[in-house]
């Protein structure tokens, strides 16, 4: 384990880099696409059962199949990172409309109304009051789906692009332990790093929320 | 029925919920626990049938030691309405009210026929029976879980804050359906309530909880309002206890004027040809019976008596008899006159 | 678009769905069912009685609220080359990854189904005399059904959709046609492939729906709320 790590670690390192890459690009476009979405599914609700059923959808289809066809569609190359981001970042749009909408939802109807009554026009409501109430609901898919692209980068590797997955198809070609044990607790503690670091950004976005805890 | 014995209940952080509490219920009445939030009035119902297991001291039920008995088969012959009414939402009214007929092993036709029975008892119509708890209002939900509770016939019933989740209205039209029932069904119930009018209202007998499980006081609920026994229980009955007092007394020993007595009043009284009232006049001037006074008779209370006298034009409230004939009235100097003679108040 | 007109073509080839061939959607369907419903049947009967006792209790609650997050964690692909390692090429890793996999949604579900129950409920429920296991059995499994069963569909569809690594160690299942179609670069066979998990995956979870449908009491769901309207006679 220890001689695997001295000879290797370059290669870990970079396949690490690659992988925090891979998984936090999709949350990012994944957060973009999915506020304006929701928020327009939050206002006309006829939109969210279609945008629903669309996004189980996308759940079912499995992330080694989409990975594989992107590049028929994008017309990417095969070993092109993109395709991952792609289908990371659909996977997290999937699942966020339905958190944003959610969120927006848990805002309580009497603060709304009083807001809208003291004078906030429609954007200062959304960004000013709905948005930081619907905060930690949002922040909760959020780390759903961090979490969940983390453990699926990995499958990029059956593909050659795939992070610390990579260490996964090399362990098992050769028959090796150390490199899977490496990968899967890199992977793991990645995960943990950032969910702590999500858990973080919503106690600042959030103070009151920490109020009574004691 | 129900006796506490130097009962005494600490939770494990430390907080003495209930502190050295002894304490009879009569059997076939209501006894009321009432206090502030945090006296133990609640802790001190759920001892009764274990929900909550004392830390020392002994509870009986009918001479039987709770700690002695299997928890479930005990609750089961003991009724338990909460404030929320806690009906199983998945399941239909009538499966709701046949809980314990279910849990006892009845068969599924005489539970169920029982349930209606009750349905009707507590005023739901029976097409309610195959409803779920959800399509009923909180008022129909409350008198569903009043129906359950009575359901395997228990000779006990705790009442845990049953009408504080209801508004106003409902909640005194509950108040008046559940003397009813308790005067058709004359079980021992134990009642528990933050609200001293609710208390005086239902109770036979009122126990006042003070902050830390101590008991203020044990008394009738007239008993309460004429003689609290410490600042305390004055100050938690609160202002307008002589007056609220007078709502348990009767009029019938209340001494009257001959009708056609003189006044010092230019108000004269209308008579119809068979002596019934019909209201006031003077010079020309009239009132009607409701809009200025009114009539009373011996079965009304000395609270309503004195009000009609600060209703009436005269200063007068007109005693009828069971015709609705005039046969007497009376001011309140008279009403006033015959609380001093109280031998209750006289005896303390 | 070719890969279209592929894609049809190989789903409507009878040759692949008659059942004697080893490589046909038919043996593959069977083959996926099976990967998926043994590793399902043994992620339930761990997932759910750990669930209703730490949800009824309320004891070990951690391990509940925790288990979602670390389980997702797990890289599913890194877990099946471990057990693969470690015991060998066949079924086993398989179905460890996915249960692996599966016990996490079942475990927080189940949790938060007990959880969601409205605790006077429970304790009216106490106080009427059931007994613990009547309280959980009667009371609240009932009312939890809406959560848990949502919690089942949702393992499902994970469990499906991730079966499809059988086929990387070796194993059957849609996923060969995924593998095997990316080997020879022939696109129409993964799309083929991927259409058939996302159809198989919805016709489960149409069946679980009605599964819920009928367990779930129109107490609970709500339904009975929209059948009728109740009339506000008396209070």
């Amino acid at each position: 384990m220890l001689q695997y790590l001295r000879t290797s670690s370059p290669a870990v390192l970079a396949a690490l880099g690659q992988h925090v890459v891979l998984a936090l690009l999709p949350v990012l476009i994944g957060l973009a696409v999915a506020l304006p979405v929701g928020y327009l599914a939050h206002r006309f609700r006829w939109l969210y059962p279609p945008l629903l059923t669309i996004s189980s959808v996308l759940y079912a289809v499995p992330s080694l199949a989409l990975f594989v066809v992107l590049p028929v569609i994008l017309g990417t190359q095969t070993l092109d990172p993109l395709n991952i981001v792609v289908a990371l970042s659909v996977y997290t749009v999937a699942l966020l409309v339905r958190t944003v909408v959610d969120g927006l939802a848990s805002v309580p109807p009497a603060v709304t109304a009083a807001a809208t009554a003291v004078g906030f026009r429609p954007l200062g409501l959304l960004l000013r009051v709905e948005l930081p109430i619907a905060v930690p609901v949002i922040l909760a898919g959020l780390r759903v789906a961090t979490v969940s692209n983390v453990s699926l980068v990995s499958v990029g590797a059956l593909l050659g692009v795939g992070g610390l997955g990579a260490l996964f198809t090399d362990g098992l070609q050769r028959d090796y332990l150390a490199p899977i044990i490496t990968g899967i607790v890199l992977s793991v503690l990645l995960a943990l790093v950032l969910d702590s670091v999500i858990v973080g950004v919503q106690r600042v976005l959030t103070p009151w929320s920490r109020v009574g805890e004691r | 029925m129900i006796t506490f014995t130097a009962v005494t209940k600490r939770f494990p952080d430390g907080t003495v919920a209930v502190d050295d509490l002894t304490l009879d219920l009569p059997e076939g009445k209501i006894t009321v626990f009432v206090g502030p939030s945090g006296c133990g009035k609640t802790t001190s119902l759920r001892m009764i049938n274990r929900m909550v297991e004392p830390t020392s001291g002994q509870v009986l039920v009918q001479g039987r030691d709770v700690m002695e008995q299997d928890p479930a088969e005990l609750r089961r012959g003991i009724g338990y309405v909460i404030q929320t009414a806690g009906l199983l939402p998945h399941r239909t009214v009538v499966d709701n009210i046949a809980t314990v007929p279910y849990l006892l092993g009845w068969d599924k036709k005489r539970a169920r026929s029982t349930a209606l029975e009750l349905l009707e008892r507590v005023g739901l119509p029976a097409a309610y029976a195959k409803r779920y708890p959800a399509q009923l209002s909180g008022g129909q939900q409350q008198r569903v879980g009043v129906a359950r509770a009575l359901a395997a016939g228990p000779p006990i019933m705790l009442v845990d804050e049953p009408f504080s989740a209801v508004g106003p209205v409902v909640r005194a039209q509950l108040q008046a359906e559940f003397l009813r029932l308790q005067q058709d069904l004359g079980k021992t119930i134990a009642f528990v309530t933050h609200d001293i009018d609710e208390a005086v209202k239902l109770g036979d007998v009122v126990a006042v909880f003070h902050q830390g499980g101590h008991l203020a006081q044990v008394d009738t609920p007239e008993q309460l309002l004429a003689a609290p026994a410490n600042d305390f229980v004055a100050d938690f009955v609160g202002r307008d206890r002589g007056i609220r007092r007078l709502g348990f007394r009767l009029a019938d020993s209340l001494p009257v004027q001959p009708v056609d007595a003189p006044r010092d009043s230019e108000w004269v009284l209308d008579l119809d040809d068979r002596g019934r009232p019909r209201g006031w006049s003077r010079r020309g001037v009239t009132a009607s019976m409701q809009s200025g006074g009114g009539t009373f008779t011996t079965a009304d209370s000395l609270r309503t008596v004195l009000d009609l006298t600060l209703t009436s034009p005269a200063g007068v409230a007109v005693r009828v008899d069971q015709h609705g004939v005039a046969d007497g009235t009376v001011d309140h100097a008279a009403i006033a006159a015959h609380i001093q003679d109280d031998p209750i108040r006289a005896a303390r | 678009m070719s890969v279209l007109t592929d894609v049809a073509a190989f789903l409507a080839a009878g040759s692949n769905w008659q059942p004697e061939n080893p490589d046909g959607i038919t043996a593959r369907l069977l083959e996926h069912l099976q990967y998926t419903g043994i590793a399902l049947a043994i992620a339930t009967a761990i997932a759910i009685p750990v669930g209703l006792f730490i949800g009824h209790t309320g004891r070990f609650a951690f391990i509940a609220i925790n288990a979602g997050n670390a389980g997702r964690a797990l890289p599913t692909l890194g877990l099946l080359s471990l057990v693969v390692i470690l015991v060998g090429i066949g079924l086993v890793p398989v179905i460890v990854a996915l249960v692996v996999l599966a016990i996490p949604p079942l475990l927080t579900s189940t949790y938060a189904g007990l959880q969601s129950v409205d605790r006077a409920t429970v304790d009216a429920a106490r106080g009427q005399g059931m007994r613990e296991r009547q309280v959980l059995l009667r009371t609240e499994v009932p009312i939890a059904l809406p959560i848990l069963m949502s919690g089942i569909r949702n393992a499902t569809l994970q469990v499906v959709a991730t079966a499809t690594v059988a086929a990387y160690v070796a194993l059957g299942g849609f996923g060969r046609f995924l593998i095997d179609g990316l080997a020879v670069r022939d696109y129409a066979q993964v799309v083929a492939g991927a259409v058939l998990v996302a159809a198989l995956a919805i016709v489960l979870d149409l069946l679980l729906a009605g599964v819920q449908r009928l367990v779930v009491s129109p107490g609970v769901s709500g339904r009975a709320l929209t059948r009728t309207t109740p009339r506000k006679v008396s209070p």
